[in-house]
């Protein structure tokens, strides 16, 4: 058995994965200390969005390794991986039509004690308690990616995996995201986020691995940012 | 003023009645082929003879257990249901990759099979299932006569139907269904058994099947044929009302037997092709249904 590093919540070795027959993840590694906010960066059709489903066991065609809190995922269904502690905010929101807003907040199970109550909720993203009635696809860009964000807190869930928080929304609503993540990490949450944008990864990140074709090609300190901005620019092609 | 029409009321009256026991089967029914339709994305033609399964299971036990009415309408569903949850388990399941199609054709294939043992077992002709003793005879309203056995199954279709709506719209349960049906993957993300969900979903549909045919069983024969009559109807219906659609189903299916009964009375010719002129105009008008979303 591989020794494991307590302050390692994510372990991902040697990660593969598969959509039927082709192969998009060719052995990605990376992992995620506790308490930090780390981020994958890379272009479309990296891998980036395909990582996450197969940490989550979406996608269940996987190879390699993914240990959480030192316990092995590869091989569990989704809803046993959830049960232990990570939570899902998809590219795509994934809110639920049927379901007005607060029936959307609450629709994940409690699985660990320690989640954040409906009120703390409420406080944090104030719109929705004003929106609790609306049906979940009334909701503009922004108040949907709230909504996504907020329905993963409640669950005692200490690791959350945010694919694309910003994607499409105005600035000021991307600055907004800014302060809730920063707001999560503050609360001991653990972040992995994926990004195209990586000057707002840089606002709120502690680290950043560069993703291309399904592996893991560089990684950096976020305080290293600065110095590094030509040569991300040339991986993210912008 | 019925004079005026030429219609006595009693024949009016009562031949809604009849109208409203026929909905009330319609309901019952595709509400549960609507549930399965929207968590399954399967068209369950195992539908009707599951119906025809209820009955003779209350039929049986009567006759070789002596278990009453009231028991049946509970154990019926009940053991009907668990052969549905084993059909699910060790057929359904492996198709749910493959188009709807593939269901349509399991379902339709063992549907052929239950009716076929059944034929073979107790031949066509039908055997009669009594009125439980508290529910026979009926009251002079007046303007009709209301056998109180048929009024019963009015009521408790309309209880039943009420109570599934509810659990679905205003219970967590309820809320992992509606939520299920749209997303599988993401509510299974969120630490939802759904292969078990949908196993229970199943078999509970299955068992809404099971109770119809358990009431109607003192009022229709109960013979190996009475589901498949009945499913072309009741695919009617979910087809008006909108596939998928919980409420939907309901009330196009308390509407549309309303609609045959008064059909029978005012232009008897077309009783039996109401529903399917009905089906044909919302087809081209609105191909999702009435209640039903365009996707
Ligand atoms: N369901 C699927 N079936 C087959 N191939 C897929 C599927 N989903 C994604 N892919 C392919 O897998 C590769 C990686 O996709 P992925 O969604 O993980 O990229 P990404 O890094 O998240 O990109 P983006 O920044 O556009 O979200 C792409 O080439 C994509 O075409
Ligand atoms: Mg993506």
């Amino acid at each position: 058995m591989p020794d494991t590093n307590p302050e390692l919540q994510l372990e991902v070795s040697d990660l593969h994965a598969h959509y039927g027959e082709s192969h998009i993840l060719h052995g990605m590694n990376f992992a995620v200390p506790k308490g930090e906010v780390v981020t994958l960066l890379g272009r479309n059709g990296a891998g980036k969005t395909t990582t996450m489903k197969a940490i989550m066991g979406i996608v269940q065609k996987r190879g390699g390794s993914i240990r959480f809190e030192g316990q092995e995922l590869v091989g569990l269904p989704s809803n046993r991986i959830a049960r232990l502690g990570l939570a899902y905010c998809p590219e795509e929101r994934g809110i639920f039509s049927s379901l007005n807003v607060t029936e959307n907040i609450l629709l994940p199970p409690v699985v660990k004690p320690g989640g954040m109550s409906l009120q703390d909720i409420h406080g944090l993203f104030p719109r929705l308690k004003e929106r609790g009635y609306s049906q979940g696809t009334k909701l503009s860009g922004g108040e949907a990616q709230m909504l996504a964000i907020a329905r993963i807190l409640r669950t005692g869930a200490s690791l959350l995996l945010l694919d694309e928080p910003t994607e499409g929304l105005a600035p000021l609503i991307v600055q907004q995201i800014g302060d809730i993540i920063r707001d999560l990490k503050r609360r001991g949450y653990t972040i992995l986020l994926v990004e195209q944008n990586f000057r707002f990864a840089a606002t709120v990140a502690d680290r950043h691995f560069v993703v291309e074709n399904g592996v893991v090609v560089d990684w950096l300190p976020n305080d290293q940012i600065g110095q590094s901005t030509e040569k991300l620019k040339k991986y993210l092609g912008v | 003023m019925f004079e005026l029409i030429g219609i006595p009321p009693q024949a009016l009256f009562g031949q809604m009645l009849l109208g409203l026991i026929n909905g009330a089967f319609y309901a019952v029914l595709s509400l549960g082929l609507a549930l399965i339709f929207g968590l399954l994305n399967v068209i369950n033609f195992t539908h009707g003879a599951q119906y025809m399964l209820g009955a003779y299971v209350a039929w049986l036990l009567l006759n070789f257990l002596g278990i009453n009415y009231w028991l049946a309408l509970i154990l019926a569903p009940v053991v009907v249901g668990a052969f549905g949850i084993l059909l699910e388990r060790l057929m359904l399941r492996k198709l749910y990759h493959l188009d709807h199609l593939y269901g349509l054709l399991l379902t339709f294939g063992l549907a052929l099979i239950i009716e076929g043992v059944f034929r073979n077992l107790y031949g066509i002709s039908g055997q009669s299932y009594p009125v439980p003793p508290v529910l026979t005879g009926g009251y002079n309203l007046g303007f009709m006569f209301l056998p109180l056995y048929r009024g019963w199954v009015v009521f408790f279709s309309l209880v039943v139907c009420l109570g599934t709506w509810l659990v679905i719209e205003k219970t967590k349960l309820g809320s992992y269904l509606r939520a299920g049906t749209e997303n599988p993957t993401l509510v299974q993300a969120f630490g939802i058994n759904v292969p078990r969900m949908i196993t229970l979903t199943y078999g509970f549909g299955v068992g809404l099947a099971a109770l119809a045919g358990v009431l109607a069983a003192p009022i229709y024969q109960v013979k190996p044929t009475m589901g498949a009559d009945m499913i072309i109807v009741v695919f009617a219906v979910v087809v008006i009302g909108g596939m998928g659609s919980i409420m939907g189903s309901v009330v196009t299916g308390f509407m549309l037997g309303l609609l045959e009964g008064l059909t029978k009375v005012f232009y008897p010719e077309a009783s039996n092709t109401v529903i399917f002129v009905v089906m044909a105009v919302v087809l081209l008008i609105k191909p999702a249904g009435l209640f039903g979303k365009a996707s």
